[in-house]
């Protein structure tokens, strides 16, 4: 073996060296019979002739010879991509559109692939992700609820299946004396939070366990971004104190700015501090959660099931045990992984699928160029074929003349994949999860190639086959203008193929449309547009709850008196389409629930009585709150019709008493109002927590009053774009107080949009798909229609000769067409009404069958094709008879 | 006809050439002589197979070749058995006598 490598080099690299030492062999060989007939007496050119023909002819040997070389296909190959080449060259318009359209389709699917595989494929980008779980209390009214953190401390004691459990809520910090004051973003964490991921500092160290209890020293990790804003990225920040709501912490450690956790309330942030030292009396409060979730990891050996039969027994034994708080809830497991990624995966594979179809188009397209070329190639195929070349041979070369095309549409491709991601990221990236993780890896260059040869093989072939079928003699006798019949009906499957595939795709992009503009049109329940909301805090200690309350007034004095501000309201506990806070609660005069599980649950917003003018929301029924509605006045509470429907039935609820069992209050309803769409604008008609109420923010029991204060939003509808206000406001608030921060601004109008931002990212990619497919197979039908138009000239010229009108040969071509397309649009009505049905979930209003969207795909796609057919038509229209005709 | 009997002999020929050169090293037209010589005149090996037969005995490492100056003080490219060859010889050899062997049991039995 070794000798036969060694001459498949030779034979390849030194070419000339080993075909000279051929020739020489053969000349001395052919000098050898000379001299030994000579010696029989012949003359030299007598001997000479009968040498050359005892040895068969020198070319005729050396051909023989190279036959068995090692090497000898792939030299054929080499001699099949330089005859490719130079064919495609020759043909640059039919090589450009072939290389574009593999490209498009190509990249396109190598972008969406590389979104799946960014998302759904890899693993999570942490050590052994499979053992990671997140872990949820489950109640009556939610699945994967937040968890309390007293809960959370017994499931870490007295569980068997994890290694580790930690536990996370976001508590965003006033950072003060490191140049201006700032609000930082920050989680609280448990001390082994980092560990589990494997997050191994940039400096420093992680949390120790000592330090995640009440009363240890304040200790803090910093991100990456922060040590080098604050610190330059010295070593010196280890050991120096950051003042954080005015306590001094230590920084032990920095967080890489690498890392990345997506988990339900956990942010990438600038600060960590030590859950465990948190001792907020609501926090240590077994009935209350305060948006705390985790994660843990299972020991080695464990299986999902075990850890799951394990934290079924530590629930009911957690409900035994504490009744009040823990009764009828349990604790919910997800794998990381699906926990991360939620519910894109339908969605993500659904458009791979759409995307398929895209390529499945282009190849369609590329065949049916390449058919029409290979029928004016049919001559000088049937030529090569006559002088010798088997048919195999015509079709390797057929098919390496796809494979270049194939790959240089690839390599393109791959160029407008790496655009294309960026954009679908930096269009929507608050639609995907792992965006961060998306990139153009090693599986997904594979994935291109993959595409590359596989298109190359599908639009390659039929071409190919199709020739070597074709009979010599008929090619030849019909001069070259190629064959008729079958070839034609090829190009016309391909065509109705291709409508088909493309009123599919757009069949679905016109179902995203419709459901999208239904949510548009949906009333969320309150005025979004010319909202501005943002979130302010005071970085000094807050002071008593009569002076907090007091300044509360006084901000939303200032802001009201802001020019262009028109109405201003302080708000906490839920935002609409933001954040969501609930209570438990029963009505006074009906029986006290024991426990808190079997409480209703109502969403919560604590506003000024101002609120509902800068949100628009109309009031149903008796009042809203005034001024009056104070800290000395008796409590008050506003419902929502879907609270009054839920608890009230018919009843009048106004005068009956609100017991808020944690707020330990109970407060008289004094007004309903319209229903706010919390979940987003496609949030369904039941909602799991449909019900709603309102407190003045004034009347906030004392002891919640710090809570609060730590973070008030403010929404205020301003004259004009929202976000321009944001300087005065600034200004007026600076006035009141100068450390105040202001912090997160939004306009409502975003925040309404990001709530569809997972619809939208599908139906701007679908759309896209389907303009895509709407265009390729329009170019394939005029490619087609233009080409039967031409190859039929000669028919034109007679009919026009015999008297034909212009106008029957305009509707002949044309009717072509319309038959083609029908029929695709046709065949692709059946196969959409099939398959839009797997996109149900990702629909909103609108049946997967909605006969509007389905006529109106229809209709354009007719239309489109039509118009595509005009071109030939009318140039066929426009034939001279007698050039037509002399032109045979 | 006689293009049939080359047919017939294509797989015999590497075994004729290895044999041929078993005794000495040769050219191709010496190769082609001797076995003339040894089947009496019997095989007419055309050069339009032999020397496609040497060029694979080559890459296959069986043969080596070197130019050197013929009987007559001609330059010519000789070919020697290399030892792989000489195995390649003995396996052709047992081959062969295994082939005749079934082949004459079973044209007698008939």
């Amino acid at each position: 073996m070794p000798s036969r490598i060694a001459s498949l080099f030779r034979n390849l690299f030194r070419k000339r060296t080993v075909e000279q030492a051929l020739h020489d062999e053969l000349q001395s060989a052919v000098q050898l019979l000379t001299e030994e007939k000579m010696k029989e007496g012949l003359s030299l050119l007598e001997a000479r002739r009968q040498a050359l023909m005892e040895l068969g002819g020198v070319e005729q040997v050396k051909e023989e010879v190279r036959a068995v070389r090692a090497g000898r296909l792939l030299e054929e190959f080499a001699k099949d991509v330089r005859y490719a080449l130079r064919t495609l060259a020759r043909s640059p318009g039919f090589t450009a559109v072939t290389v574009l359209t593999l490209a498009l389709g190509i990249g396109a699917n190598t972008a969406l692939f590389s979104l799946v595989n960014g998302v759904l494929l890899n693993p999570l980008p942490y050590a052994e992700p499979d053992r990671l779980l997140a872990l949820y209390s489950r109640t009556p009214n939610y699945d994967r609820s937040s968890i309390s953190y007293p809960n959370f401390q017994d499931w870490v004691h007295q569980n068997r299946s994890f290694s580790a459990l930690a536990a996370y809520r976001p508590n965003d910090f006033n950072l003060t004396g490191r140049g201006e004051p700032e609000r930082v973003p920050a989680e609280m964490v448990s001390a082994n939070f980092f560990p589990l991921l494997h997050v191994q500092p940039v400096l420093g160290r992680t949390l120790l366990p000592d330090e995640d209890q009440i009363g240890a020293r304040p200790v803090v990790l910093i991100g990456e971004r922060l040590w080098k804003r604050k610190f330059g990225s010295s070593k010196d920040a280890l050991g120096q104190s950051l003042t954080l709501d005015d306590v001094a912490y230590t920084i032990v450690g920095v967080i890489p700015a690498a890392f990345h956790y997506t988990g339900i309330n956990f942010r990438q942030s600038d600060v960590y501090t030590p859950i465990g030292q948190w001792n907020d009396p609501t926090f240590r409060d077994r009935r209350a959660s305060m948006g705390t979730f985790a994660v843990g990891r299972l020991k080695p050996g464990v299986a999902f099931e075990q850890a799951k039969a394990d934290l079924d027994v530590l629930g009911r034994h957690l409900a035994g045990q504490y009744p009040e708080a823990d009764k009828d809830t349990g604790i919910a497991l997800v794998p990381l992984k699906q926990a991360v990624v939620g519910d894109i995966r339908p969605s993500l594979l659904v458009l791979m699928a759409a995307v398929g179809f895209v390529l499945l188009i282009a190849c369609v397209n590329v065949a049916n160029l390449s058919l029409a070329r290979s029928t004016r190639r049919t001559h000088e195929f049937a030529i090569r074929t006559a002088l010798g070349a088997n048919r195999g041979r015509v079709v390797r070369q057929l098919l390496t003349e796809s494979f270049m095309l194939a790959l240089a549409g690839g390599g393109l491709g791959f160029l407008v994949a790496s655009w294309g991601t960026r954009a679908a990221l930096n269009v929507l990236p608050e639609a995907l999860p792992r965006a961060e993780e998306v990139q153009l890896d090693g599986r997904v260059l594979l994935f291109t190639l993959a595409a590359a040869v596989l298109a190359g093989i599908l639009f390659g072939l039929a071409p190919a086959l199709k020739t070597s079928r074709a009979d010599l003699h008929e090619t030849l006798k019909e001069g070259g203008r190629g064959l008729s019949g079958a070839r034609h009906r090829a190009q016309s499957v391909f065509v109705v193929v291709e409508v088909a595939l493309a009123l599919v795709l757009l069949a679905g992009a016109g179902l995203m449309v419709r459901s999208l503009a239904k949510l548009w049109r949906t009333d969320p329940g309150f005025e979004p547009h010319n909202v501005l909301t943002f979130y302010m805090s005071v970085p000094s200690t807050i002071d008593s709850p009569q002076v907090v309350r007091a300044d509360w007034r006084q901000l939303h004095d200032s802001l009201n008196a802001v020019p262009g501000v028109q109405v201003a309201s302080l708000n906490a506990g839920a935002v609409p389409m933001a954040n969501e806070s609930d209570l438990p609660f029963w009505i006074e005069g009906r029986p006290r629930p024991s426990t808190q599980a079997e409480m209703k649950l109502t969403l919560f917003y604590l506003v000024q009585p101002d609120y509902l003018n800068v949100m628009r929301t109309p009031l149903k029924g008796g009042r809203f709150f005034s001024p009056h509605d104070d800290e000395h006045s008796p409590m008050v509470v506003v419902i929502d019709e879907s609270f009054a429907r839920l608890h009230f039935g018919g009843q009048n609820p106004i005068g009956k008493h609100v017991n808020f069992g944690i707020l330990n209050v109970t407060a008289e309803i004094v007004g309903v109002v319209g229903h706010v769409k919390q979940f987003g604008l496609d949030e369904g008609p039941t909602p799991g927590l449909a019900a709603q109420c309102y407190l003045p923010i004034a009347q906030l029991p004392d002891r919640f009053i710090p809570l609060v204060a730590r973070r008030v939003g403010v929404v205020a509808r301003t004259a004009g774009s929202p976000l321009a206000r944001l300087g005065s406001i600034r200004h007026a608030l600076g006035q009141v107080n100068t450390e105040l921060v202001m912090y997160e601004p939004k306009a409502m109008d975003g925040i309404v949009a990001d709530s569809l931002a997972a619809r939208r990212f599908s139906m701007v990619l679908l759309g896209t798909f389907a303009a895509l497919a709407l265009v390729m197979s329009c170019v394939g039908i005029y490619g087609v229609i233009a080409y039967l138009a031409g190859q039929r000239t000669h028919e034109i010229g007679i009919r026009l000769a015999l008297g034909a009108e212009r106008w029957d040969v305009l509707r002949m071509v044309l009717g072509e067409g319309a038959k083609l397309a029908l029929l695709g649009v046709a065949i692709g009505v059946v196969a959409a009404f099939g398959l839009t049905r797997l996109m149900t979930n990702m629909l909103f209003g609108v049946s997967a069958h909605d006969p509007l969207s389905f006529a109106g795909v229809a209709g354009l796609l007719i239309l489109v094709a039509l118009a595509a057919c005009c071109i030939p038509a009318r140039r066929a229209a426009k034939v001279d008879p007698v050039v037509a005709l002399r032109n045979e | 006809m006689g293009e049939k009997r080359t047919d017939l002999l294509r797989g015999t020929l590497d075994l004729l050439v290895l044999k041929a050169l078993s005794l000495e090293p040769l050219h191709g037209v010496g190769i082609s002589r001797r076995i003339a010589q040894v089947t009496q005149g019997a095989f007419q090996v055309s050069f339009g197979s032999l020397f496609p037969s040497l060029h694979r005995m080559e890459e296959k490492g069986w043969v080596e070749a070197e130019w050197r100056a013929s009987e007559n003080n001609r330059r010519a490219k000789y070919y020697r058995l290399t030892s792989s060859g000489r195995a390649q010889l003995k396996v052709e050899e047992r081959d062969w006598n295994q082939v005749v062997k079934i082949m004459t049991a079973a044209v007698e039995s008939a």
